[in-house]
């Protein structure tokens, strides 16, 4: 457990360090919330209902960003074989990434997004499913980005590939996320849909580090 | 605890690098590895450190075999490669202390950057040190690991004298100890009856005879 928390804080401090990138999925996020109403116009009713959808896609795309970075520095600087050599298991190491990449994208996309909500004309009573929707889904996006960062981390510049083989699967978080958004809008509980996405999210906590650590494993031979 | 090859065979994308590999290192023992450029070296090392499937024989390190228990294995093991493993963005000290907490060792970071003549720079960001304090800096990692086997690829690659001086006091210390070492080198150490694996290329039969799609070189 204290490896596993040894790794979390290297992980971030070389996120928030010069050229660690730790803040350019949360800027792009914002930045492409805020061009849909230049792009849209600003008739409220038009913007309040596709808010959610929108949040959920300027989302998946900012997560996607950064995944590159999961594993690619410490594979091309020989980290990653002496953290297969620690006594972490390799699948406590992806879960450990996996973990400092929310923190540094999910997380922080999670805080903003209600004021981006109120920007895009959500009533404030449907912010709650928003946040929460958020904060149960985006883990899902690391977790899943982890495999595809795994799976592409001996192609050089394989960050077009990592998009190609992760945006599919992240179909499902965008459904079941935007439509939490959808139904507390139109004044249906969103609890049913909130708990299907956390669900999601449990499922990928399971099996990813699986997934990326025998990918891991194969790209190190 | 002694580190035995038997028959220990090699296959990357289907090509045989090695095969019935045979040798023993005893318990404070360090053994050379030595052959020409592409021969295997650093392919064995990486092997021995599991990071490499076995593709025939056996490696045992005391009662721990690498083909049945890769992980036990792995956890007799230290490994300083080609790479250093240093993050540029981070400080010497924290790059070595970083190690230590996942490693879970008890050793003192500080102590280890002292024995490698870094204390001086230790607040640095290792993006301005150069090859050789980088190399240092990787091989200080050593000392915050705590394991039996050292393997080590080319550890004296841009150092100098005085530095590859402290390598073998440190590789001496270790196995003064009780501890283990392979290391891949091309230079005399300078270490006492220092047992040699020479590896030498496979012959042009057994390269032949590797059809990698029959072999399974895709599992």
């Amino acid at each position: 457990m204290r490896g596993t928390g040894a790794l979390i804080v290297r992980d971030l401090r070389l996120a928030l360090r010069l050229g660690g990138g730790g803040g350019i999925g949360v800027a792009f996020f914002v930045l492409a919330v805020v061009l849909i109403p230049l792009g849209v116009g600003q008739e409220g009713a038009v913007l309040a209902r596709i808010a959610g959808g929108v949040l959920w896609i300027a989302a998946l795309l900012a997560a996607l960003l950064s995944l590159d970075r999961i594993f690619q520095a410490d594979f091309e600087d020989g980290s990653l074989d002496q953290l297969m050599l620690s006594p972490l298991a390799l699948e406590q190491v992806v879960l450990g990434k996996a973990a400092a990449h929310w923190v540094t994208t999910g997380l922080p996309m999670t805080l903003i997004a209600p004021v981006l909500g109120l920007m895009l004309n959500l009533p404030s009573a449907v912010l709650p499913a928003l946040v929460i929707g958020m904060a149960l889904g985006t883990p899902a996006l690391s977790l899943i980005g982890a495999v595809g960062a795994a799976i592409t981390v001996g192609v050089r510049r394989g960050g077009l590939l990592l998009s190609i083989l992760v945006l599919p699967l992240y179909i499902p978080s965008l459904i079941f996320g935007a439509r939490a958004v959808e139904r507390a809008l139109t004044g249906l509980s969103p609890w049913p849909v909130l708990m299907i996405g956390a669900g999601l999210t449990l499922f990928c906590a399971a099996l990813a580090p699986f997934a990326a650590a025998a990918a891991l494993r194969i790209n190190a031979r | 605890m002694d580190l035995s090859l038997e028959n220990l065979s090699c296959r990357r994308a289907g090509r045989l690098i090695f095969s019935d590999l045979g040798f023993r290192i005893d318990a404070g023992q360090a053994a050379a590895l030595r052959g020409p450029n592409g021969v295997g070296k650093s392919t064995l090392l990486r092997q021995l450190a599991g990071l490499i499937p076995v593709a025939g024989g056996d490696a045992m390190l005391g009662e721990v075999s690498l083909a049945q228990d890769r992980q036990a294995f792995q956890e007799r093991i230290a490994y300083a490669g080609h790479l250093d493993a240093v993050k540029p963005a981070l400080t010497v000290a924290e790059n070595l202390a970083l190690w230590a907490g996942i490693n879970g060792s008890e050793a003192d970071p500080e102590k280890a950057l002292a024995r490698f003549g870094l204390d001086a720079i230790a607040d640095r960001p290792a993006a301005q040190c150069s090859a050789g304090q980088k190399k240092r800096l990787g091989l200080a990692r050593l000392l915050v690991t705590d394991r039996p086997l050292w393997l080590l690829d080319e550890p004296t690659v841009s150092l100098d004298a005085e530095a590859v001086g402290l390598i073998t006091g440190l590789v001496a210390d270790h196995v003064g100890a009780g501890g283990l070492a392979l290391i891949a080198t091309h230079v005399d150490l300078g270490l006492r009856d220092m047992p040699v694996l020479e590896l030498s290329p496979p012959g042009a039969a057994a390269a032949e005879q590797a059809d990698p799609f029959l072999e399974g070189a895709w599992l």
